[in-house]
């Protein structure tokens, strides 16, 4: 099947912003005579785009072929993949402004096993976007439990009143109102030292009111809803993104609490979720991404979905001992960490304090940091770190051998923890275990794929999947 | 662990300054430039064998625990499991006594499990037991 026939407008469209910019750009630099040949140049490059966006969709077809999606696209270079129903994880639905505009939307499908997105199917109409969705979760037998489909269990949302509050409550719209009052008063008493001044700072404040426009558009309202393979957002204004966060995935949850929304007991939860596990170049963390999981909700909002995430009672805390106050005399207040057979918690940051839950399961590695400052004193820190440049929990300024303990006692817990993880595998005689990816038996690769009560040859390492007969067959 | 390589650049860089002083400022100038990074060498070298005596590792069943740091000393526990790749490297001035970095990466990129200035038998036997137990109790993410 073909895709919609309005894809080549929609995938033209994208570039019309960035067209009209450079128009502009153009028209104010030169004079007269050059404005005509840069034209010419920008309507060819739009017909450029447009042929090829025509071509793109000619040569673009999908169809089911047994239990597999099959994409195929391309004129120079082709591209033909195969989606096994079975093994699909998720499929987001994304819309543009245009698109929207056109209504037709993208349908992004995920496969168990990799993060990032395996098949795109730009653009559908609405209607067979959302039909589509629901087959090929259909096709998706893992959870046992018929597909939800755009339905499920509100979990939080965000209101647009409170969302606006946030935001201008943030520090970037509160530097933003400030420059630009500071710029006013200036301009009083000094006109051509404030119109240097804003001219200098015309770039920063722009690209400041970009990210707080980004943060409204972005979260504008926002749902939670509960799925069985995930929590599934839902978000945006212009762009409208659904999108599913697998809760297998989830590395670390965050509950931040900035300094000007305490007073009225807000906060934002984050969590990290793995990717695509592709190493960038110096190979160092696999790609995760931080994603909100709620931009601005009560505390009520936010214990009821941490309460989900962590399925577990939250682990008792306790404060470092009183001289690390010498250490951090600001944030000591707030200092605290605990951990139980599943979970590590620690509380940082004084203008922002932060809450990181960490599963114990997901530990990469135990550090125990001391520093010089640290030393006289007596303390230490021991840091857990989960996949992921910026994702830790710490147990910030503890007593010496309350850290080493620690050391001992959360590596151990880390381990039993990977351990009791890995007995899920299904016996390799035991037939009813649903579909899915377990541990390989054989233990030559990371996962493999369990089907209709046999080991598959499908195999994957570290997100990438590949094929290798099972040896022991049964 | 050794750290001979820092005073072999020590030298190089007195000799290297000494004769730019001498050749461009004069004779006593390239004295006085050969004391200073001199001086400054022995410093450094002391520091940075203190660095490399602080250094330590330790093999156990199930993870690999890297000891470091003076000022701030730091210790990693790095189970196998989670090991996604090793990385052994080995640069001119290594190369040149005959030593390599042994470096173990994981998912989490401040996971920080690097044992420098090991001998090349040592590295390599190194690496190939981390390869072995990293494939046997892989755990990925």
């Amino acid at each position: 099947m073909r895709l919609h026939p309005l894809t080549p407008i929609a995938r033209v469209g994208r570039l019309v912003p960035a067209l009209v910019l450079l128009l502009l750009v153009s028209t104010v630099h030169s004079k007269a005579e050059n404005r005509t040949v840069e034209t010419d140049y920008l309507i060819a490059f739009t017909l450029l785009s447009a042929v090829y966006g025509y071509i793109h969709w000619m040569v673009t077809r999908w169809r089911f072929e047994g239990g597999t999606l099959r994409i195929e696209t391309g004129l120079i270079r082709k591209d033909s993949r195969r989606l096994p129903l079975a093994r699909i994880q998720a499929v987001d639905i994304v819309r543009p402004l245009l698109a929207r505009l056109l209504g037709v939307s993208e349908l992004r499908i995920r496969l168990a096993g990799s993060g990032g997105t395996d098949g795109k199917l730009a653009y559908l109409s609405e209607a067979q976007a959302a039909e589509l969705r629901l087959v090929l979760l259909a096709g998706h037998i893992d959870t046992g439990a018929a597909p939800s489909s755009n339905t499920g269990l509100p979990m939080a949302s965000v209101d647009t009143a409170r969302l606006l509050a946030s935001v201008f409550l943030s520090l970037v719209t509160i530097v933003v109102i400030g420059t630009v009052s500071a710029l006013a008063i200036l301009d009083q008493f000094e006109p051509k030292t404030a119109a240097a001044a804003a001219g200098f700072l015309a770039v920063y404040l722009l690209s400041a009111a970009g990210v707080i426009w980004r943060r409204l558009s972005g979260q504008y309202n926002f749902t939670a809803v509960e799925a069985p393979e995930g929590v599934r957002i839902r978000r945006g204004l212009l762009q409208t993104i659904s999108e599913t966060v697998p809760y297998g995935r989830i590395q670390a949850v965050r509950q931040v609490e900035p300094l000007l929304w305490r007073p009225f007991g807000w906060c934002r939860l984050e969590v990290d979720v793995a990717g695509a596990t592709e190493r960038n170049q110096r190979g160092e963390g696999a790609s995760v991404v931080r994603k909100a999981l709620l931009p601005v909700g009560s505390q009520q909002d936010s214990w009821h979905l941490l309460a989900r995430l962590l399925g577990g009672p939250d682990p008792e805390r306790t404060s470092p001992p009183g001289r690390a106050r010498f250490k951090a005399p600001l944030s000591f207040h707030f200092l605290s960490a605990g951990h139980d057979a599943g979970h590590a918690v620690c509380v940082t940051g004084r203008l922002n304090r932060a809450t990181t839950w960490v599963p114990l399961e997901k530990s990469q590695s135990i550090r125990r940091v001391q520093g010089p400052l640290q030393r006289p004193l007596g303390l230490a820190t021991v840091h857990v770190d989960v996949a992921g440049k910026r994702a830790r929990a710490e147990f910030r300024d503890r007593a010496v051998d309350e850290a080493d303990q620690l050391v001992a006692e959360l590596t151990a817990l880390s381990r039993s923890a990977r351990l009791r993880n890995r007995k899920a595998a299904p016996p390799p005689s035991g037939d009813a275990a649903p579909s899915g990816w377990y541990p390989d038996p054989a233990g030559r690769h990371e996962q493999r794929y369990w089907h209709e009560g046999r080991w598959t040859e499908h195999v994957a390492d570290g997100g990438r999947r590949s094929a290798d007969a099972p040896t022991s067959s049964r | 662990m050794r750290r001979a390589e820092v005073v072999t650049i020590s030298v190089l860089l007195a000799v290297l300054f000494g004769l730019l002083f001498w050749a461009t400022q004069g004779p006593l100038a390239g004295l006085i430039s050969v004391a200073v990074v001199a001086v400054l060498g022995t410093t450094l070298s002391w520091f940075l064998r203190r660095r490399f005596r602080a250094w330590r590792y330790r093999e156990r069943n199930e993870d690999l625990i890297v000891a470091r740091g003076v000022m701030v000393q730091r210790l990693s526990v790095v189970p196998y499991g989670r090991m996604q790749f090793v990385e052994v490297t080995a640069g001119p001035v290594e190369r040149l006594f005959q030593l390599s970095t042994v470096k173990l990466h994981t998912a989490a990129a401040a996971s920080d499990a690097r044992i420098p200035g090991l001998e090349r038998d040592e590295a390599a036997r190194l690496r190939d037991r981390l390869t072995e137990l990293g494939e046997s109790m892989a755990a990925g993410m």
